[in-house]
C-alpha cells in the first residue's frame, strides 16, 4: 500500500507523465482551436498517424529532426485542407467526414508505410530526439528532471499552450476564431470569411495533431508500428470537453490524464499480476467516458460547434 | 462559393450518383496504383477477378459480405435518426461474446431452439451496450460519437481479459481464444465445400425487416421524423429520447448479429481478430447505400468485393492489400459529396 503511495515521489513517475502528456498537449490543441472556430474534427486518429508516419519516414530516409516535425505538420495540415473544405464550404456532417478522414488518413499511411518498406517485419528505428536538461532548473528535485531535462518537443508542447491561449484570447485573429465557433454571422458582420477562419483554425489544428503523433515516432516509441495511435485521438477529444475548451485547463487534464496512465503501468508492475493487465489500460478509456459525463452538464460548448455557416441563412 | 437547394431528382438520376462516386473512388485509387508502379488496369482486373471470377470467388465475397451487411444496417438505423453510433466494432464483439457465453455447452438444448436463443442473447448484449451511450445523450447530454468510440477500445480489452481468463479454452495451447462452440450452435453451409454460411440467409432476412420497419412502422416515421430535424419532432410531439433509444436498442442489436454470424457461421470461436474493422467498414456500407436497408445488402458485398479482390490481387501484383481501405475510406468521402449534390448545386460567383 504504502509502495504505491511512493510512486508518487518518484522522478522517474512524473518524466513518465510529462513524456505521456507531449502528444496529448499537441493534439488536443489542435482539436481546441477546431472545435472553437465551430468544426469537430473527428479525423484527428488518422491525422496523428500521418503525422506519426510522416515525421519518421522523413527522418528515416536522412532528414533532419526537424524537418521530419514540419512535413508531418504539413501532412496534417493537407488532410485538415480536405476536411475543412468538405465540411466548412460544404457544410457536410462533420461526423461522417471526420470518421472518413480517419479512415482514410490512416489507411493511407499503412499503404503508403507497406509500400516503402514492403520486406520488413520488426519496425526499424531511428535516432529520436534526445533530452536537452536545462541547467540549474533539471537539477530542481522531482520536478526538475520531469519539466526540464525532456526533449525539445515537449517544450514545444507548452510553449503550443501559451502561444494558442495568447492568440485565442489576446489577438483579433483569435477573436474571429472565437466569434467563428459562437456566432459566425457577427464575423461576416464584420466582413470577415467565416469560411476562411474555419478552414485556417481547421487546417493549423490538423497540423498540430500531426505534431503530437509525430511525438510519438520521433521522441517516444523511435519507430512506426500499425495501431500505433491507439485511441490518443479520441481521448483527445474528450480533453478538449474536460478543458471547457480553454487551452490552460486542456493542458492540466492531459497532464492529470498522463500521470494517471502513468501511475497505472507502475501500479501494474506492483500487482505483479494479480488484477488483469486489460483493466488497467482499460482505465484511461473509462476515465474519459467518466470526465465527459461529469464534464458534459456544466461545459460551455462553442455555440456554433457541428453548425454549418451559409452565408445570409439563419 | 453558395449552395443552392434544388428539387429531388428522379430515382434514376439519384443512383447516379453513388455510381459516380465509385467511379471517383477508382479514379482516386488508380492514381495511387501508378504511384505504386503497377497499371490500374491490370490492378483493378485482378481485384475484379479476385472477387467476382470464379465460383470460389463469389461464395467467398458473399460469406466476406455477411457481417457488413450487419453492421451496415446498424449503422444505417442509427444514422438515420442522428444517432451516431461509431461502435458496432464494440456491439459485434458484444454478440461473439454472447455467443460463446450460450454456445459452447452450456445449454443442452436441439438446434432449432438453441440458435434462435443465442441470436437473442447477442442481440440483446449488443443493444446493452449502445444503450450506455444512448442514455448518455439522452440525459446528459454527452456526445455519443466519443462515448461509442471509446468503448471499442474499452470492449477489445474486455474480450482480452476474458479470453486470457474464464473463457480461454484450456485445449487452446495458450493462445488467447474461446473453446469452439458446440455443432447445434453452428449455422449450416448454404453451399457444400465452401464457407458461405447460414449467416448469410439470416442477414437478408434482416435488411428486409429493417426495410419494414423503417417503411411501413411508425416507429420507422418517427426515427426519420428525429434525424431530419429533432426539434421539429420534439415540437410535433414525437418523444425524441424514447425514440433514440429503441434506435440504439435495434442498432446495437444489429451490429451484434454480425459477431454472432462470425462465431457460429464461419469461425467457431471467440478470438480477437474476429473482426478487421467490420465496425468501421459498416458506417462506409451504410453511406454508399445512402442510409438504404436494402442498399445495405448491395453495398456490403460490393465493399467485401473490393476487399475479398484486392487481397487476391496483393499476393500477385505486388501492391499492398491496404489499397482496399483506402478505396473503401476514399468511397465514404466521395459518397457524402454525391449525396449532397442530389439536394444541393454548387454556385461560383
Amino acid at each position: 500500500m504504502l509502495e504505491a503511495f511512493e510512486i508518487l515521489f518518484t522522478a522517474s513517475f512524473w518524466v513518465a507523465a510529462i513524456r505521456i502528456a507531449s502528444p496529448l498537449i499537441f493534439a488536443t490543441m489542435g482539436e481546441l482551436i477546431c472545435e472553437r472556430a465551430g468544426v469537430l474534427n473527428l479525423g484527428i486518429e488518422g491525422i496523428m498517424a500521418v503525422g506519426a508516419f510522416a515525421g519518421w519516414m522523413t527522418v528515416y530516409s536522412g532528414g533532419d529532426l526537424w524537418t521530419g516535425v514540419a512535413i508531418a505538420a504539413l501532412a496534417g495540415a493537407l488532410f485538415g485542407l480536405l476536411h475543412g473544405a468538405l465540411t466548412v464550404p460544404l457544410g457536410l456532417s462533420q461526423h461522417v467526414v471526420g470518421i472518413g478522414i480517419t479512415l482514410l488518413a490512416t489507411s493511407l499511411t499503412y499503404f503508403t508505410y507497406r509500400l516503402a518498406l514492403p520486406e520488413v517485419t520488426s519496425p526499424p528505428k531511428i535516432v529520436p530526439f534526445q533530452p536537452l536538461a536545462i541547467p540549474l532548473l533539471s537539477d530542481i528535485p522531482l520536478i526538475g528532471p520531469a519539466l526540464f531535462n525532456q526533449t525539445p518537443l515537449t517544450y514545444l508542447a507548452f510553449l503550443t499552450v501559451a502561444v494558442v491561449a495568447w492568440v485565442l484570447y489576446r489577438t483579433p485573429l483569435g477573436l474571429a476564431v472565437r466569434a467563428a465557433g459562437e456566432n459566425p454571422a457577427a464575423v461576416e458582420a464584420q466582413g470577415i470569411s467565416v469560411t476562411a477562419v474555419r478552414m485556417g483554425a481547421v487546417m493549423v489544428g490538423s497540423a498540430l495533431m500531426a505534431v503530437g503523433g509525430a511525438f510519438l515516432t520521433m521522441s517516444a516509441f523511435n519507430s512506426f508500428f500499425f495501431e500505433m495511435i491507439n485511441g490518443r485521438g479520441w481521448i483527445c477529444i474528450a480533453l478538449v470537453v474536460f478543458g471547457s475548451w480553454r487551452p490552460g485547463k486542456a493542458l492540466l487534464g492531459a497532464v492529470l490524464f498522463a500521470a494517471f496512465d502513468a501511475y497505472q503501468v507502475r501500479l501494474q508492475q506492483l500487482t505483479g499480476g494479480a488484477v488483469p493487465y486489460q483493466l488497467f489500460l482499460m482505465m484511461p478509456f473509462v476515465l474519459s467516458i467518466a470526465a465527459l459525463v461529469v464534464m458534459s452538464r456544466r461545459a460551455s460548448y462553442p455555440k456554433a460547434l457541428m453548425i454549418p455557416y451559409r452565408k445570409g441563412e439563419r | 462559393m453558395r449552395l443552392e437547394p434544388k428539387p429531388a431528382p428522379s430515382l434514376v438520376v439519384t443512383l447516379a450518383y453513388p455510381v459516380g462516386a465509385v467511379a471517383a473512388t477508382f479514379v482516386i485509387a488508380g492514381l495511387l496504383v501508378l504511384a505504386a508502379g503497377a497499371s490500374p488496369f491490370a490492378v483493378f482486373a485482378q481485384v475484379v477477378a479476385g472477387a467476382a471470377g470464379s465460383r470460389f470467388a463469389v461464395l467467398e465475397t458473399l460469406t466476406r459480405a455477411t457481417p457488413l451487411i450487419f453492421t451496415g444496417l446498424a449503422v444505417a438505423v442509427a444514422f438515420r435518426a442522428r444517432l451516431w453510433n461509431i461502435g458496432a466494432e464494440a456491439q459485434l464483439y458484444a454478440g461473439g461474446l454472447a455467443t460463446v457465453v450460450l454456445g459452447t455447452g452450456a445449454l443442452p438444448l436441439p438446434a432449432p431452439v438453441l440458435i434462435p436463443l443465442i441470436m437473442l442473447a447477442a442481440m440483446a448484449a449488443g443493444a446493452a451496450l449502445l444503450a450506455g451511450p444512448a442514455i448518455l445523450k439522452t440525459r446528459f447530454g454527452v456526445d455519443e460519437v466519443v462515448t461509442t468510440l471509446l468503448l471499442n477500445f474499452i470492449m477489445i480489452l474486455f474480450v482480452s481479459m476474458l479470453l486470457e481468463g474464464v473463457l480461454k479454452d484450456p485445449m487452446g495451447m495458450g493462445w488467447p481464444q474461446s473453446q469452439r462452440v458446440v455443432a447445434d450452435a453452428q449455422l449450416m453451409k448454404l453451399v457444400p465445400r465452401s464457407r458461405l454460411h447460414l449467416g448469410f440467409v439470416i442477414a437478408l432476412v434482416a435488411a428486409v425487416a429493417v426495410w419494414v420497419i423503417m417503411k411501413k412502422t411508425a416507429l420507422g416515421y418517427e426515427m426519420r421524423a428525429v434525424g431530419h430535424n429533432a426539434e421539429a419532432a420534439r415540437f410535433a410531439g414525437i418523444p425524441v429520447n424514447r425514440v433514440l433509444m429503441k434506435t440504439a436498442l435495434l442498432s446495437g442489436g444489429l451490429a451484434a448479429l454480425a459477431g454472432f454470424s462470425e462465431v457460429a457461421g464461419l469461425k467457431g470461436n471467440l478470438t480477437l481478430d474476429l473482426s478487421p474493422g467490420f465496425g468501421y467498414t459498416g458506417i462506409v456500407v451504410a453511406m454508399l447505400a445512402m442510409l438504404n436497408p436494402l442498399g445495405v445488402v448491395a453495398a456490403a458485398i460490393f465493399v467485401a468485393g473490393i476487399f475479398v479482390g484486392a487481397d487476391a490481387m496483393s499476393r500477385t501484383a505486388g501492391v499492398p492489400s491496404y489499397i482496399a481501405q483506402v478505396m473503401v475510406a476514399t468511397a465514404l468521402l466521395t459518397m457524402v459529396v454525391a449525396i449532397m449534390l442530389t439536394r444541393f448545386r454548387i454556385r461560383w460567383r
